[in-house]
């Protein structure tokens, strides 16, 4: 697998949301604004049990599509858009803690998120969670931000 | 439960607060693609006109596509606000190099609509489903999972038991003060009323499930809506049943040792205290629906208590216990009271006929300023009178904190986040209130 080009890598790691489109049960379009997270390699993104729809439409398939659109949430300079393909997967082992993995990568872009999960009592089915991993497979740059110019193309492969 | 906050009616105004909308479609191998571009809503028209993205394989016409309109506020380091999205779904058409939607359905959420704790709340159901189906596909049950002590501390709301601390430490130290000392009889009183106490909480908890009260509340904050341990599936109904029993089994007992040592006169400050505990949600009474639930704690909390503890240790009854336990027991009333305020559209749907229920908003808010004035008054006539120790007047030191709790329920009267300030402050209200006249017993019996 190729690896994401520099300046989407970038995009991914500044942007504080992003747009995550699923496909429902009879193959249309269903966009949720999510955190993307990005290991240099996979993004990941978390998703609490009672927002769980769009888990079960990528358990019927795979197949999702990133955008980072927004100049407000996402802050690089020169602002640049991008759109990422891809095959995700829900890890769900353990709903309670499994997502803690990517806390890391969590904390460094939302740091109030470590002082919320020490008071995950409070809201507990929000903190039992599923990750989903998406592994990109062809990536669309404007490095402009105006998606009504050709993009920069980058076919990555196929996921393993 | 619904959980889109987009205005149908007002479509075209919403989207058009959004900087840029992201138009998502499949390609011709059936891959989703969402790419941001410009946009503008035509209303007359009815339909969102789209710039034509330059991506390889855009929609053809008859295509059905997704639009969504998103937008957050970063602060960095910090966290964020104006979170809100509007997703629309219908057919493209091409007209003059644009693309136009005809929206035929929508889902979103604004915060400022609808906030995110409410819309965890009305998301609840599809958790449960949702761990339905992964039990179904594992064959074994998944459940959301939580420490016990966690779990013990959420289903018996111990915070709470600072409404037990006040007048049992109230009545031993007016018992001291007239020359009565037995420290471990007020610890043994101390055990039966919290026991006693929890018991009570968690079997609220368990009538308002199956009343569904509850069930109905979108809005519960710390201080109301119950522990919701048994809505988020943390606890089963049965379970909470067991917890209660084994609550009021150990306040009955301890109540029933400190009787055979104090006196039998205790037997029927008990039973009054355990028939308005059991009666305050169990049927037939349920005084709690009735209207009855501010003067069911005001005496549980205030007399009952004050006087047990004075006679566990006194053996004998006092009438300055009884007068300095109105005041105490005013001022937990009045707890009940404003955190039943936002509790008032699901426990009126759920029958459940609570003052805040039956009263309307302006007999509430004055309602609270009169009882809370008759709690001064009682404490300043008090020491007037010499029925408590000049010392007690440093009570009115609250005073400020109760004008705060005053001007909070009135300003949020209708806004059950922004009422948590107020609701947070007037437990502390009873709290410092009650440890100052305890204050005001210590400084008679040390001068």
């Amino acid at each position: 697998m190729t690896k994401l080009p520099e300046a989407i890598e970038e995009l991914l790691n500044a942007t504080l949301v992003s747009e995550l489109t699923v496909l429902d049960g009879r193959g249309r379009p269903v966009t949720y604004p999510l955190i993307p997270l990005y290991d240099g390699n996979k993004i990941y993104m978390t998703s609490s049990v009672l927002f769980s729809k769009k888990l079960e439409h990528i358990k019927r398939d795979p197949r999702v599509s990133v955008t980072i659109s927004d100049p407000v949430a996402a802050r690089v300079e020169p602002f640049r858009r991008a759109t990422i393909q891809g095959l995700a997967q829900v890890v769900e082992d353990d709903l309670h803690s499994g997502w803690e993995r990517v806390m890391p990568l969590w904390t460094a872009k939302e740091p109030v998120i470590s002082d919320l999960v020490k008071k995950r009592f409070a809201m507990p089915l929000f903190w039992e969670r599923s990750i989903i991993e998406i592994v990109p497979t062809r990536a669309f740059l404007w490095d402009t931000g105006e998606t009504s110019r050709p993009p920069q193309v980058f076919e990555l492969g196929e996921a393993a | 439960m619904a959980r889109s906050t987009v205005r149908d009616h007002a479509l075209f105004e919403d989207i058009a607060v959004y900087s840029h909308a992201v138009l998502a479609y499949t390609d011709d191998s059936g891959h989703p693609v969402n790419v941001a571009t410009s946009f503008r809503g035509d209303e007359q028209r009815g339909v969102i006109v789209l710039d034509n993205p330059a991506i390889p394989l855009a929609p053809g016409p008859g295509a059905e596509v997704n639009v969504t309109f998103s937008h957050i506020r970063p602060y960095p380091s910090v966290g964020y606000d104006q979170r809100r999205y509007v997703s629309v779904w219908g057919t493209v058409s091409t007209a003059n190099g644009t693309l136009e939607v005809t929206p035929s359905r929508t889902h979103g959420w604004d915060e400022e609509r609808m906030s995110f704790f409410e819309l965890c709340e009305r998301s609840v159901p599809s958790a449960h489903r949702y761990l339905r189906k992964l039990s179904a596909e594992r064959g074994e049950t998944v459940k959301p999972t939580m420490a016990l002590g966690w779990l013990f501390f959420l289903a018996t709301r111990v915070p709470f038991l600072t409404a037990t601390f006040v007048p049992v430490l109230l009545g031993a130290v007016i018992a001291r003060a007239d020359g009565y000392s037995a420290w471990w009889r007020m610890l043994l009183a101390l055990i039966g009323a919290s026991a006693i106490h929890l018991g009570l909480n968690v079997a609220n908890d368990v009538s308002d499930a199956t009343s569904g009260a509850d069930d109905a509340n979108v809005n519960p904050t710390m201080f109301s809506g119950g522990s919701r341990v048994i809505q988020y599936g943390l606890v089963s109904l049965r379970a909470m049943r067991v917890t209660s029993l084994v609550c009021y089994a150990i306040g009955i007992a301890v109540g029933l040792y400190l009787t055979a040592l104090a006196g039998p006169q205790l037997l029927w400050i008990g039973a009054a205290g355990l028939f308005l505990s059991i009666f305050y949600t169990a049927p037939p009474l349920r005084l709690v629906h009735r209207g009855l639930g501010e003067i069911c704690v005001a005496l549980g909390f205030g007399p009952i208590m004050v006087l047990g503890t004075y006679y566990v240790i006194a053996e004998r009854l006092s009438f300055e216990a009884l007068y300095a336990s109105l005041p105490v027991g005013l001022l937990i009333m009045l707890v009940l009271y404003v955190n039943q305020i936002p509790d008032r559209p699901a426990d009126e749907k759920a029958g459940k006929r609570t003052i805040v229920v039956r009263l309307g908003r302006e007999a509430i808010v004055a309602g609270y300023a009169v009882s809370v004035a008759a709690a001064y008054l009682l404490i300043i006539a008090g020491a007037v009178f010499g029925v408590m120790p000049v010392g007690t007047l440093v009570a009115l030191a609250t005073i400020p904190l109760a004008v705060q709790v005053y001007r909070g329920i009135d300003s949020h009267y209708d806004s059950p986040y922004e009422l948590m300030g107020a609701m947070g402050k007037n437990i502390q209200l009873h709290l410092f209130t009650g440890l100052a006249l305890v204050a005001g017993y210590i400084i008679a019996i040390v001068l």
